[in-house]
């Protein structure tokens, strides 16, 4: 029996873990680093313990500190979640050694399925089809080289200890293939401590589709059903749904089986899940098998009407699955929207900073939100950019989509960039809804989602503006002075509200005419009477009968609109902002906060364009920063290992004439 | 609760009427003040702008709180007085919120022959002093003007209200904690260049605004030597070298910004407090007073009709409503502020004018605003009055209006004629704010009357003579007279010569009282001394 447990991660998983945990009677222990004194997983655990700074490796992944926490708070089981140390075999190990539960499969069995070429090996001796591939030790250059020639292009290059598509990368050919392969082996080498790398055939428009299993310590085993995570960008996945649409029943069951006998075939233990690419003819490839909880498990959960994390728990605890095969029942469809924090239009950079405005759908039966933040918290560069994860359950795959698709509309966030709107391009697209489903489908459809903005900026400036004038005007004051209303009144002449937005070239003004019941603005030659009241960030507008619903969400000096074809920010014309003496240029500047890894320029050298000048770290990610012209380097203002902060600049470069 | 019944019947066919005459005045208000706003037209503003430098309306735009009311007085001051046309007498006035804090704004218009000080002009920049230095509003100045009219000199320059007073009233406004703010966003020659200098806190436009005694053209005839005006007394010179000019400002909009910055850092007291309540609106329609009250000041109606228009929720507690019924006071709130309010409905007599000095002194005492809604053709005539000492009693009315030190706001809703302007408040009796209606008119007596008296002493003259006037040269005899006191009476000659602070549409009453009482408010309620009352 599992009296308390320690839940050796953050975010949302900490805080999914500690619900389920808690609904069971246990007692439940966090534990955060600096970043995180204030989360949202370190409020919400009974008790909860600091580890250590904001980095990861010295707080989330110091193995024995944890184990030191768990002994001292009387912990009697670990569960890690998804990432850290959940596939960490010396973790799970020196639990063992510590008499505390490791609440994951056996040590064996992730080191059996750690290294992606030695699980490959297993799976054939098991019978599991699989992709052809090298998976070997030798890891020279030149045997590589060979080896992928026979294999074959394109081909998949992956980090052997990776996991979560962090040093993957396609080669397309031959000539390609050594540049890729020495940026893999150091990100490998970063990200993983181990610049070992494995390779497959690269299957095109494959489908991405996997099997949640199950087992328990007395060998009982069961799948449950399947998930599609085929719709990804940059091997990571974007929206998952559960059963796959248009699978046989036979592929289901033959994959179900193929996975259980993955498992058995290691002696697992706990809740995997074995991932197959799933290819347009009907045939399925075994890819890796994940030995710790999947973020998209809710909706297996959805379909199953089970609480993954409850089975993890039991298992752990040494009881038997409640289920058997032939008792576990599929019912509905269900999706997964992962909503980030990053920029779509800017090839999904992370966008790190605070969240400003934060609203969400009413979560039902059929609408679930996990997630490990609130409005205020920061997203910062030290861990996965994860805002929530957005679950979303009805009778049917159509029924789901647009459920999906109207939750998608009622998420709201502000502050920093979301992936929210591109989440609802896709779960609306045709071919999505028609469930043409492959892991090229971004790239494939890149077009129509990310189409040319047809906004009416002119009517969205019209509403900020509108919400702008109604805020002041319902603004609790101290006393009643008539000074409070804000109504712009003048003598003899009608108020005009003039609400100024600047993007700091363009200044737009909308001039708003207070009347008796709402506002009289003119957009070109059309004259419009406007009713408007506002409720929290809702604002009520009727215009020539027609009512609707906007909504707005303002902090500081901007004002988002959130509108049909997402969010539009405007920014308040400030008079600072004609000030600013543009003597910049030419100045090479960090996308984001990082890590310079490498500068590869100095002082004195000349470039040519797009020469790489520095290297830098963020999020998990390299970047290249590259020269935009030709030039003379005049300046390089980082070192290695230096920490960078959006917006600084990196390099100097005097263009050549 | 005592909620005011309206008895209008808004279908009849005299309100509408009524209705229809009001709005034409109060359209023809709207239509002279949409002129007025052009200032010195489109040429001149158009070269003005092409500097990079705004117009004086949209500098106080940028200036107040986004929203902020802007309660402008002198609206009309110089209209068709002069034979320049001078709008708004080229400087527009007023209250407005800057930071939170109700100030008053003075922004010359140089696109109004230059900026230059009419004497109109001067003294509409004095009455604007008064009124902050009354209730304690800090002034702020934006300056763009060059100096005084030199061709008027003589009614501009030496006497006590002329030119040099401005400065005298800055001294003296500042001794007394209330901020004088100046912005130089233009010329600011000779006297002018006082106004900065005398000021708490200063910010000039770089390439805009200029501070001297004496312009380039002067120096080198005083001196020979030869100096740009920005070398002279630019904001670089004056920032960095004489120290005239403490901040330093991009242009207009940086300049007003760090106008308002300085607002924000004055540390001003709290308001005075009343005892206030939740504002709530009358139960009946405020442009239902243009059908009530019409624009034939013959036609008398219920005051009582105007003051449900007027007070929050119709609720007016009525003093001595049985007694000296031709005189209304009672005790009301203006959005949420206690108020005491003297109506006119009807002549004064004897009874009406002592209820009258008891109700002020009363408000006087618990320190109650006053609004006086003036409509009076005057105290009783006749033997019988002058027998019950209808001076004595009108006296005392006057004293107590003279000696209350409440603050006291006047509107003239009809006539304002002779004593009873005196009684009720009128310009030599200091209201805070004063305004009009576009259907009053305001004369030392009606114009009829004032014929009439005419008419009387040449028959009298004629008839010791033995003669008569005949009926054709009595009526020759009336007419100009009349036209005159209908001319002079008029609110556009009474607001282009200051005697008031504006004309207002009835319908806006409510709201610029309430304007007016708040900014009021900024200054302590002193207490009231009487004189000695003739009992």
């Amino acid at each position: 029996m599992i009296q308390s447990l320690l839940i050796a991660n953050r975010g949302e998983i900490a805080c999914r873990v500690i619900e389920t945990a808690r609904q069971m009677g246990i007692r439940t222990i966090a534990v955060y680093s600096a970043a995180d004194a204030q989360a949202r997983h370190t409020q919400l655990a009974d008790e909860a313990y600091y580890i250590g700074p904001a980095p990861s490796n010295e707080s989330y992944l110091k193995a024995d500190t944890i184990i030191d926490v768990a002994k001292s708070a009387g912990a009697d089981a670990i569960h890690p979640g998804y990432g850290f140390l959940s596939e960490n075999e010396s973790f799970a190990e020196l639990c063992q050694q510590n008499d505390i539960i490791f609440v994951g499969p056996p040590v064996s069995a992730i080191a059996a399925m750690g290294s992606k070429s030695a699980a490959k090996a297993i799976m054939e001796e098991a019978g599991v089809p699989l992709v052809p591939g090298y998976h070997g030790s030798e890891q020279d250059e030149d045997t590589l080289f060979s080896k992928a020639k026979e294999v074959g292009f394109p081909l998949l290059l992956k980090a052997a200890y990776g996991g979560g598509g962090k040093g993957m990368r396609v080669v397309e050919s031959e000539q390609d293939f050594k540049s890729a392969l020495s940026s893999a082996k150091r990100e490998a080498k970063s990200s993983f401590g181990n610049d070992k790398v494995l390779f497959e055939r690269f299957i095109r428009n494959p489908r991405h589709v996997e099997i949640q299993v199950f087992c328990d310590q007395h060998g009982n085993a069961v799948y449950l059903a399947e998930r599609d995570c085929s719709v990804q960008r940059r091997h990571q996945k974007v929206i998952e749904e559960a059963p796959a649409p248009a699978l046989s029943e036979t592929t289901r069951q033959a994959m179900g089986e193929a996975a259980v006998k993955a498992a058995k075939a290691i002696d697992y233990v706990g809740a995997g899940t074995v991932e197959f690419l799933y290819d347009a003819s009907g045939e399925f490839f075994f890819m890796e098998m994940n030995t710790r909880l999947q973020v998209e498990h809710p909706v297996t959960e959805m379909i199953t009407g089970l609480d993954l994390v409850e089975w993890q728990l039991m298992v752990a605890s040494g009881d038997s699955l409640p289920l058997t095969q032939d008792a576990v029942t599929v019912n509905g469809h269900a999706f997964e929207a992962r909503i980030y924090a990053e920029d779509p239009a800017n090839d999904f950079l992370p966008s790190t900073g605070t969240i400003r405005h934060l609203r969400t759908p009413a979560v039902n039966a059929g609408v679930r939100i996990d997630t490990g933040v609130e409005q205020g918290d920061e997203i910062s560069s030290f861990y996965d950019p994860m805002i929530a994860k957005l679950i979303v359950w009805d009778t049917d795959r159509d029924r789901a989509l647009l459920k999906l698709q109207r939750a998608l509309k009622q998420y709201r966030v502000t502050g920093l960039h979301t992936n929210i709107e591109f989440l609802h391009r896709l779960a609306s697209h045709p071919a999505f809804m028609r469930m043409d489903l492959t892991t090229e489908f971004i790239q494939q459809y890149e077009q129509s989602l990310f189409p040319e903005s047809t906004q009416d900026l002119a009517w969205v400036r019209t509403e900020a503006a509108v919400f702008d004038v109604l805020q002041r005007q319902t603004q609790i004051t101290t006393n009643n002075s008539p000074w409070n209303r804000a109504d712009a009144l003048r003598l003899n002449e009608a108020a005009v509200h003039v609400v100024e937005f600047s993007d700091g070239e363009e200044l737009n003004r909308v001039e708003l005419e207070q009347t008796d019941n709402g506002f009289n603005v003119t957009i070109g030659e059309e004259r419009f009477a406007i009713q408007a009241s506002i409720r929290d960030d809702q604002l009520n507008v009727v215009v020539n009968g027609h009512r609707y619903q906007r909504y707005i969400a303002t902090c500081d000096d901007t004002l988002t609109v959130f509108t049909e074809q997402g969010p539009v920010t405007l920014h308040r014309h400030k008079v600072a902002d004609t000030l600013v003496d543009d003597n910049a240029g030419g100045g090479l500047v960090a996308p984001m906060n990082g890590t310079i890894t490498d500068v590869l320029v100095s002082k004195g050298d000349h470039v040519e364009k797009d020469q790489a000048l520095v290297i830098m770290e963020a999020m998990k990610m390299e970047y290249t920063i590259k020269a935009h012209c030709a030039g003379e380097v005049t300046d390089v203002f980082f070192a290695s290992g230096d920490l960078v902060s959006d917006g600084d600049e990196l390099v100097a470069i005097a263009e050549k004439e | 609760m005592a909620i005011l019944a309206s008895k209008v019947n808004t279908r009849d066919e005299q309100f509408k009427a009524n209705y229809e005459s009001m709005q034409a005045v109060v359209d023809d208000v709207n239509a002279k003040v949409e002129q007025i706003k052009q200032g010195g037209g489109p040429k001149y503003q158009e070269r003005h702008l092409s500097r990079g430098k705004l117009l004086p309306r949209q500098r106080i735009n940028k200036l107040l709180d986004a929203g902020s009311a802007f309660l402008e007085i002198g609206q009309f001051a110089a209209w068709d007085v002069y034979d320049d046309y001078v709008p708004a007498a080229g400087v527009v006035a007023g209250i407005g919120r800057v930071e939170g804090v109700e100030c008053m704004i003075v922004a010359n218009d140089a696109t109004v022959k230059g900026g230059t000080y009419y004497p109109l002009t001067v003294k509409k920049h004095l009455r604007a002093q008064e009124i902050a230095e009354r209730c304690h509003l800090p002034c702020i100045y934006l300056v763009d003007s060059g100096g005084a009219n030199l061709p008027r000199q003589d009614d501009v320059f030496p006497d006590k209200d002329h030119f040099g007073r401005i400065f005298f009233n800055q001294a003296n406004m500042s001794a007394k904690g209330i901020p004088q703010i100046a912005v130089v966003m233009g010329l600011c020659t000779a006297g002018g260049a006082y106004v900065p200098a005398m000021a708490d806190e200063s910010v000039i436009v770089k390439e805009q605004g200029t501070i001297f005694l004496a312009g380039p053209p002067l120096v080198k005839a005083a001196t020979g030597e030869e100096v740009s005006a920005e070398e002279l007394g630019g904001a670089d010179v004056h920032t960095r070298v004489s120290g005239v000019a403490d901040h330093f400002a991009h242009n207009d909009e940086h300049a007003l910004a760090l106008a308002r910055r300085s607002v924000a850092r004055l540390n001003r007291p709290a308001p005075t407090q009343l005892d206030q309540r939740e504002s709530k609106p009358p139960r009946y329609d405020a442009k239902e007073l243009y059908g009530i009250v019409g624009i034939d000041l013959r036609k008398p109606y219920d005051v009582h009709e105007v003051i449900a228009r007027v007070v929050d929720d119709s609720d007016f507690d009525e003093f001595k409503a049985n007694y000296g019924t031709t005189l209304v006071t009672g005790f009301a709130r203006i959005h949420g502020y206690p108020v005491g309010i003297v109506a006119n409905n009807g002549i004064l007599f004897s009874e009406s004018a002592q209820k009258g000095a008891h109700f002020i002194e009363l408000c006087a005492q618990r320190k109650i605003p006053l609004v006086f809604l003036q409509n009076i053709t005057g105290f009783m005539v006749g033997k019988k009055y002058e027998a019950e000492g209808i001076a004595k009693h009108g006296a005392k009315m006057v004293m107590a209006v003279s000696c209350a030190k409440v603050p006291k706001f006047t509107v003239l809703i009809g006539g304002s004629y002779g004593a009873g302007n005196y009684g009720m408040c009128g310009r030599a009796y200091d209201p805070t704010l004063m305004f009009m209606w576009p259907n009053a008119r305001i004369s030392v007596m009606g114009g009829e009357q004032a014929a009439g008296v005419m008419a009387q002493v040449t028959k009298d003259n004629l008839a010791r003579k033995g003669e008569k006037l005949s009926a054709e040269d009595e009526a020759k005899l009336k007419q100009p007279i009349v036209e005159q006191y209908e001319k002079q009476g008029h609110p556009y000659y009474a607001s282009g010569r200051l005697w008031d602070d504006g004309i207002i549409d009835p319908a806006q009453t409510r709201d610029v009282l309430g304007l007016s009482i708040a900014a009021s408010l900024n200054a302590p309620i002193e207490d009231s001394q009487f004189g000695v009352f003739r009992m």
